[in-house]
């Protein structure tokens, strides 16, 4: 019992504060925040960020940081609505022009992680610097496709991804519980995930393990990308739209939401299960600020005070044991 | 060591210049003297802060947040001016103060709580930008006082514009700090090594007090420059380009993990970030180009400089091997 209390410390903690922020929203929001309505919006909108966060999860495992994630999923999302509007009218089927369409905006995306992929791990550059770059490139080539307009008027079939539900449950919900899963499964049951914790824990260690550090890298950038791209998919799906600067507020919340989920800012440790906690537990708040009728900013003051308290809390409790 | 870092500079200022003559074979009109001034002048604001930034990035950490500390600022100062009166001085004395009160709370967290910089200054960041938009109700200020407008117009003789100058004094105090001072040697050794530096007996806390709070006081200092540029105080003008003047900096050859860096190349990377948008624009090339250019000069400029260190450690490798 003591040693799963050890063990699971930091998730435990993390449910109190979720529990904590639950019962606060229900005192003040009692009859409004646990209403079908209310869940039904929270669970619409978490999943976008929620997997951005993963998307940024995944390059802080390795002690560094992605923050082309939002100019990725943008990247997607154009790619993707340009191809299907050309190919609409070509193909006669509008679910294949769609299949095409996403298929073009992930194989953008993944070059865009082979970019940066190859530049952290096969030339050493640091990954905040690499990404700081192809974040610009990324957001400056999506300005240049649009021309800064927007792309609307997406077909039926793909709106559904971002409104549709299965039995009452939204569909962004359902891609973002199993991109949680299947990253969960991939960080603790494969060869790669043990290898990016470790190499993340200490990179000389397993380079002198005869662990592939380089390859590593690549395959931490390229699932990056590719969690930023299901991420795009659902931004265009719900907008209806796609568009150069959608999201840009949403790179630092990542970043917050992944480190408040218990992600090591210098690598090596991290689960999914705590970020998915961390990121419910941030819209939870936005939702039942914003129904209280509170300012939208406020919640932005207060996710930055939160994570400055548990981490000083963490710290606190870190240096008693 | 000393040579190559050098070198770094002697390449970005060859890149500028011959990009320069690039610009003007295209568009005579880029190199008169009007079009550098008032480059200079719209760069004024991006130049102040990057020299913070440079310091510190120097001493192994990095500021999120200064962005929000200069929004911070300008609204505070330029509201209580409106309520109370005041002149420039006031202005500066306001924004400077707040500037340095925020940046100490950085300093003071990241010293004794030990949060990661980057994650210390993204939720400060969150902190000061929220805070102001529910205190100002995210209300825009119209009609700043006079004499940010008599700021804004007023040059030194050969038409330079003050607001250049301001720019140049703040790299001057900051050579002097970072050349002349003890204090600044400490902000290179504990960029260069924290465990080094607190063996040979700097005091890390002072230390790493002083460079947030000389942040937060560029950014007060900077945030008088953006409200003399644009005539108006906008709560969310400044907040969102933190990444653009850490890039500028990186660009001028500051190692993001601390220890080395020079104010030459910090002014040279600004440069080539304004000339590129400048120069692009009168080339009668869409301004939409501006970031992908941006972003393949980092990535060119940040592989470059890997590349170096790596040739450089297989070099000493090699060496020691041979021995």
């Amino acid at each position: 019992m003591r040693r799963f209390l050890n063990y699971h410390r930091d998730l435990i903690a993390l449910t109190a504060v979720l529990l904590v922020v639950l019962l606060v929203m229900l005192l003040l929001n009692p009859e409004r925040f646990l209403t079908p309505n209310n869940l039904r919006s929270m669970a619409f909108q978490l999943p976008e960020i929620g997997i951005l966060t993963l998307a940024m999860m995944i390059a802080m495992l390795h002690g560094g940081i992605n923050l082309a994630v939002v100019g990725t999923a943008n990247l997607t999302a154009i790619i993707a609505a340009l191809t299907i509007h050309a190919m609409a009218p070509k193909m006669g089927s509008e679910w294949l022009a769609v299949a095409l369409g996403l298929g073009a905006g992930f194989a953008a995306s993944l070059l865009v992680g082979l970019l940066s992929g190859i530049l952290v791990g096969f030339v050493g550059v640091s990954s905040i610097l690499t990404t700081l770059g192809t974040m610009t490139l990324v957001n400056g080539a999506c300005i240049v496709i649009t021309g800064g307009s927007t792309i609307s008027r997406l077909p039926q079939s793909v709106l559904f991804i971002g409104n549709g539900a299965f039995f009452g449950i939204p569909v962004p919900l359902i891609v973002f519980l199993l991109c949680g899963a299947g990253l969960s499964l991939v960080l603790s049951r494969t060869v790669f995930g043990f290898h990016l914790y470790m190499l993340g824990t200490n990179s000389e260690a397993t380079r002198y393990a005869g662990i592939n550090n380089a390859r590593t890298l690549l395959g931490v950038y390229l699932l990056s990308s590719f969690f930023a791209s299901i991420a795009g998919i659902i931004m265009m799906a719900r907008f209806n739209s796609a568009k150069a600067d959608y999201g840009q507020s949403y790179l630092l919340v990542t970043v917050l939401a992944a480190v408040l989920g218990g992600t090591s800012a210098s690598g090596g440790y991290g689960k999914v299960i705590g970020v998915m906690f961390a990121v419910v537990m941030l819209q939870m708040l936005a939702s039942g600020l914003n129904l209280l009728g509170v300012d939208p900013f406020f919640a932005i003051a207060m996710w930055g005070a939160i994570l400055l308290l548990v981490m000083t809390l963490s710290h606190f409790v870190r240096r008693r044991a | 060591m000393r040579k190559l870092l050098r070198r770094n500079e002697f390449f970005l200022a060859l890149l500028i210049i011959a990009l320069g003559i690039g610009f003007t074979l295209a568009n005579p009109k880029f190199a008169t003297i009007g079009n550098l001034l008032d480059l200079i002048k719209s760069f004024s604001f991006f130049g102040i802060l990057s020299v913070g930034v440079l310091v510190v990035l120097l001493s192994g950490g990095i500021d999120i947040s200064f962005t929000a500390i200069a929004q911070v600022a300008e609204y505070a100062s330029v509201a209580l001016i409106l309520q109370f009166g005041g002149n420039l001085w006031t202005a500066f004395l306001v924004a400077c103060c707040i500037g340095i009160v925020l940046g100490a709370v950085n300093g003071l967290l990241i010293h004794f709580i030990r949060i990661p910089p980057i994650i210390t200054t993204i939720g400060t960041l969150n902190l000061y930008y929220g805070a102001l938009y529910v205190l100002s109700a995210g209300q825009i200020i119209y009609q700043v006082p006079d004499f940010y407008r008599t700021l804004s117009g007023a040059t030194l003789p050969g038409n330079f514009p003050v607001l250049g100058l301001f720019w140049i004094c703040a790299v001057i105090l900051t050579a002097c700090i970072l050349k002349y001072s003890v204090l600044g040697r400490s902000i290179y050794a504990l960029g260069g090594s924290e465990v080094a530096a607190i063996r040979v007996g700097f005091n890390i806390l002072k230390t790493r007090l002083f460079v947030y709070s000389f942040m937060g006081f560029v950014a007060g200092f900077a945030a008088v420059v953006h409200t003399a540029l644009v005539q108006s105080v906008i709560p969310n003008s400044i907040v969102g380009r933190e990444l653009d003047v850490i890039a500028a900096v990186v660009l001028g050859g500051a190692n993001i993990m601390g220890g080395s860096g020079s104010l030459l190349g910090t002014c040279l990377g600004v440069a080539l970030l304004a000339m590129l948008g400048n120069g692009l624009t009168m080339i009668g090339m869409s301004s939409y180009w501006n970031n992908v250019m941006i972003g393949l000069v980092i990535l060119v400029g940040v592989t470059m400089s890997a590349i170096q260190r790596n040739l450089q450690v297989r070099r000493r490798v090699a060496n020691l091997t041979a021995q």
